[in-house]
């Protein structure tokens, strides 16, 4: 039998044919990278290739690194095999990776979503024979509700906060989530504000995305100049001395997990926006469909329930372990500082 | 029906008691009235009898969704609330109702009734109907144990606040049996009727536990010792020949422990007991296990009473031929309660009296104090309550006069081996675990209690992510892990019991640290376990 164009090894994702990695979580010598969240883009690695637009920020991320810029849908080839970036519309600068070698088609998706959320490229689906796809929502209770709905909700829930007197602290992961919130607030409600892990990576963002003014808390923001504010925060720094200066203030969530009553309540906060950068239950159906690839490999979330129902429905579906986190990875406020540094 | 479901979200969305409040005084003072009585019944858990049982509801949800049973049953385990997941996996509706709280409720009551296929019909057709929280509260409607972080002194406090009734006497109005589909709003909560101050208790006094050294407490000789009883502390309240009986919930529990409706007859009216609810037969002091029977009750048989009969231990009398004496030394009220019960015992030499005293001690030592704490598993005590004598009974917690002094937790270092999701703010996270102790031999792992709590919010997560990597199989919620982790379990009393498997019944079994030190191997055994039986209950073996 002969070796699958794609494996999945202790280092990562491997290409034997072109003795290459995509998103390795150990070091090797030359990783592409699908986009810049702690867990696809490592440190250590001799070479990375990635799509132009991640450049500048897993350079902010992981400093001075070896690192070649691609365009979507530009073929490189390595040993033979034919590579390309396809927008994954995950967050700013993520990708999908087509391989292709021998007539035989691979995608692995990364992290994607299918809706267009206004600042990342638009996913676009691309057919191959094997699909290896994420499904940290693939589960039938994700439906997530169209984005300007979920930000007609946050604007509102701004403004009553606003009316009250109120700082409206908003929790968002630093890369992706915090420039999604951003580009859609309503600035004619009031001045936003943002802590420093979000200002500094925003600041990467900005040459490839119009964004609207943010503002730094620093010592000298009064307390006064915040109320009625709205504060866009990692969600590390929920519960931090950082936060007390805000009193009195409302704080919300904005992830796929708030779909859960419970989610919400542990972790104590006010409000639970569901909106993800990840795809809800149809949208993996509806992606993995539109590749028309028989053969389906599910690498993080709820794993085993995917394969075996897309086994239902009659794919070749099977779990590859993986050291990918999804937007667990938002959730755990270690992986937030880790991006900071 | 969009009134309350709103009410819910609101309720939902925040952590704050006062939100909480607010949100519902605001609802008590718009919605109609039958709304606002089923609102009552609901949040009181009167909720309507099941009409559906959860297995269709199951099936029926799955079909309406259009995913197979076993991914619907898989959604569930992760989501963790039934009614919850069918609100998740059912499409959004395009249509709306604008049926009434108490429009649903009457049919949902009216659906135990019907056949199979009319129930169906029924719940498809409104579940394509309600939106997201309609039919998270439709749900609950139907499953019951409609638990959303509204307690009913929540929902009484914003009931007050609404109607500028006295919270007490509102309590009190709620008590007891009442039908939401017959009484009306204006009976049930606005009518004033002088029978309602009848059954007021007073605020409990509280203690703190001993923190320091006993000896701080000063001159021995000012303090009065007794044991602290391990049962339901409660009010006991005789006025104008009726008897009401308050558990420290503020809950009013006289139907449940028809034992002391007797009072009545031998009690002086204007009399308030504060006192301990224990089991109590033959001349001995059951096991909390034992009032546990009894605890959940609405209704007692006869074969219950008979098996576990309760007493009332008193501690104190807060009331007297009509006064409240809460300001007279704890001495003298006691006086005045030991005349009582003394005379009491001496008259009814036929059949005794489930009105005890529990025994005050005077010492002259703290040591002797130290040793008669140590007697408290043998005797059934959680430990020592100290009251001084000069001390007046005062309102809730507070320092200085009355502290308790509990018994050390017993430990025992065990090793996991079963993890389920919790519920509600933990659902997702594998919370609730099953500990093993070995067998005599050291060779297998047997099960012997289940604990929840006691690990920190970051212990937890943990806990969780290993248990995700290191699991061995699963059986629908629950997943057995490779026997690895250790940890210390504590719990405040043991006994022998035909109901578990390890033959022992622990005491609010909780974590205390995650012992990362130690191996399997070092976990302790089933024989160590039932060494720390109190003697007295070896010999019933």
């Amino acid at each position: 039998m002969k070796t699958p164009l794609l494996v999945f090894n202790e280092n990562g994702i491997y290409c034997e044919a072109a003795d290459v990695y995509i998103d390795p979580w150990r070091k090797v010598k030359k990783a592409i990278i699908t986009h810049g969240h702690a867990d696809h883009s490592r440190w250590g690695h001799q070479q990375y290739i990635t799509h132009h637009t991640n450049v500048p920020i897993i350079k902010h991320r992981l400093g001075d690194i070896n690192v070649t810029g691609k365009d979507y849908r530009e073929t490189f080839i390595i040993n033979n095999v034919k590579f390309s970036f396809h927008p994954a519309g995950h967050i700013v600068g993520s990708s999908q990776v087509r391989v292709e070698h021998k007539g035989e088609i691979w995608v692995f998706t990364g992290d994607y979503k299918i809706e267009d959320d206004g600042i990342s490229a638009p996913y676009e689906p691309v057919t191959c024979h094997t699909f290896i796809t994420e499904c940290t929502f693939g589960l039938p209770a994700f439906r997530w509700i169209p984005q300007h709905e979920v930000f007609e909700d946050i604007n509102s829930w701004w403004s009553s906060n606003r009316e009250e007197g109120k700082t409206s602290i908003l929790f968002g992961y630093s890369l992706g989530k915090a420039q999604r919130l951003l580009k859609h607030l309503d600035t004619s409600i009031g001045k936003i504000f943002t802590h420093g892990a979000i200002e500094n990576m925003t600041n990467v963002i900005r040459p490839l995305v119009e964004l609207p003014e943010t503002t730094l808390i620093t010592a000298s923001i009064t307390k006064e100049e915040l109320k009625g504010s709205i504060v866009v925060a990692p969600p590390s720094a929920h519960g931090s001395t950082w936060i007390r200066k805000m009193v009195p203030y409302e704080t919300a969530s904005a992830s796929g997990w708030m779909t859960f009553r419970g989610a919400r309540r542990r972790r104590a906060i006010d409000k639970g926006f569901v909106l993800s950068d990840h795809c809800d239950w149809q949208g993996l159906l509806t992606a993995i469909k539109a590749t028309g690839a028989e053969k389906i490999i599910s690498t993080h979330g709820y794993t085993d329930i995917f394969s075996r129902y897309l086994r239902e429905l009659g794919y070749d579906a099977r779990t590859e372990k993986t050291q990918f986190e999804g937007e667990l990875a938002e959730l755990e406020t270690k992986k937030e500082s880790e991006v900071n540094t | 029906m969009k009134r309350f479901a709103s009410l819910i979200k609101k309720l939902d969305s925040t952590n704050k008691t006062n939100v909480k409040v607010e949100a519902l005084a605001t609802y008590f003072k718009e919605a109609p009235d039958t709304d606002k009585v089923w609102t009552i019944a609901i949040l009181s858990h009167r909720r309507p009898p099941r009409p559906i049982n959860t297995t269709l509801l199951r099936s029926w949800a799955s079909e309406l969704s259009n995913i197979p049973l076993w991914l619907f049953e898989e959604s569930y385990h992760i989501v963790g609330d039934l009614a919850e997941t069918i609100a998740l996996v059912i499409p959004n509706s395009q249509t709306e109702t604008e049926k009434s709280l108490t429009q649903f409720l009457k049919e949902i009551i009216d659906l135990k009734k019907k056949e199979e296929a009319e129930k169906k019909e029924y719940l498809l057709d409104n579940l394509k109907e309600l939106n997201y929280y309609e039919r998270f509260v439709f749900v609950k409607f139907i499953t019951g144990g409609f638990r959303i972080g509204v307690s009913q002194k929540l929902m009484t406090k914003a009931l007050a606040k609404a109607t500028q009734i006295d919270e007490d006497v509102l309590a009190f109005k709620l008590m007891g049996n009442w039908d939401p589909n017959t009484i009306s709003f204006h009976d049930l909560v606005i009518e004033e009727k002088p029978s309602d101050f009848l059954s007021k208790p007073y605020p409990f006094y509280l203690a703190y536990a001993v923190e320091e050294e006993i000896e701080k407490l000063g001159d021995v000789t000012e303090w009065s010792v007794e044991h602290k009883w391990d049962g339901i502390r409660a009010q006991v309240i005789i006025r104008d020949g009726n008897i009401f009986v308050w558990s420290r919930g503020e809950e009013l529990v006289s139907d449940k422990y028809p034992e002391f409706h007797e009072f009545v007859n031998y009690v002086p009216n204007g009399t308030v007991i504060d006192g301990e609810i224990l089991p109590f037969s033959e001349g001995v002091i059951g096991t909390f296990n034992d009032l546990q029977t009894r605890i959940g009750r609405k209704t007692v048989s006869k074969a219950l009473l008979a098996k576990t009969p309760v007493v009332l231990r008193a501690y104190d009398l807060l009331e007297w031929e009509g006064k409240d004496i809460r300001d007279l030394k704890f001495q003298e009220r006691r006086a005045i309660l030991e005349e009582l019960v003394q005379d009491l015992s001496n008259s009814r030499i036929e059949k005794a009296t489930p009105l005890q005293l529990s025994e005050k001690m005077y010492f002259d030592s703290w040591e002797q104090v130290t040793l008669e704490r140590n007697k408290a598993r043998e005797k059934r005590s959680e430990g020592l309550m100290l009251k001084r004598k000069g001390s007046p009974y005062l309102v809730g917690r507070k320092k200085g006069d009355w502290w308790k002094w509990k018994v050390d937790p017993l430990t025992i270092d065990a090793v996991l081996t079963y993890a389920m999701r919790g519920h509600g703010r933990r659902s997702n996270l594998f919370t609730d675990y099953t500990f093993a102790l070995w067998d005599d031999k050291h060779k297998e792992l047997v099960t012997f209690a289940k604990a929840y709590s006691g690990l920190t919010d970051a212990e937890f997560r943990k806990v969780d992510a290993w248990i995700k990597k290191n699991t061995l199989e699963r059986f629908g919620p629950v997943r057995s892990v490779t026997p690895e982790l250790v940890f210390e379990i504590a719990f405040e009393g043991i006994a022998l019991s035909k109901r578990h498997k390890s033959g022992i019944a622990t005491r609010f079994p909780r974590i205390l640290r995650w012992r990362q030190d130690k191996k399997i191997q070092d976990a302790n055994t089933l024989e160590d376990l039932k060494a720390m039986i109190p003697s007295k209950e070896k010999l019933h073996e």
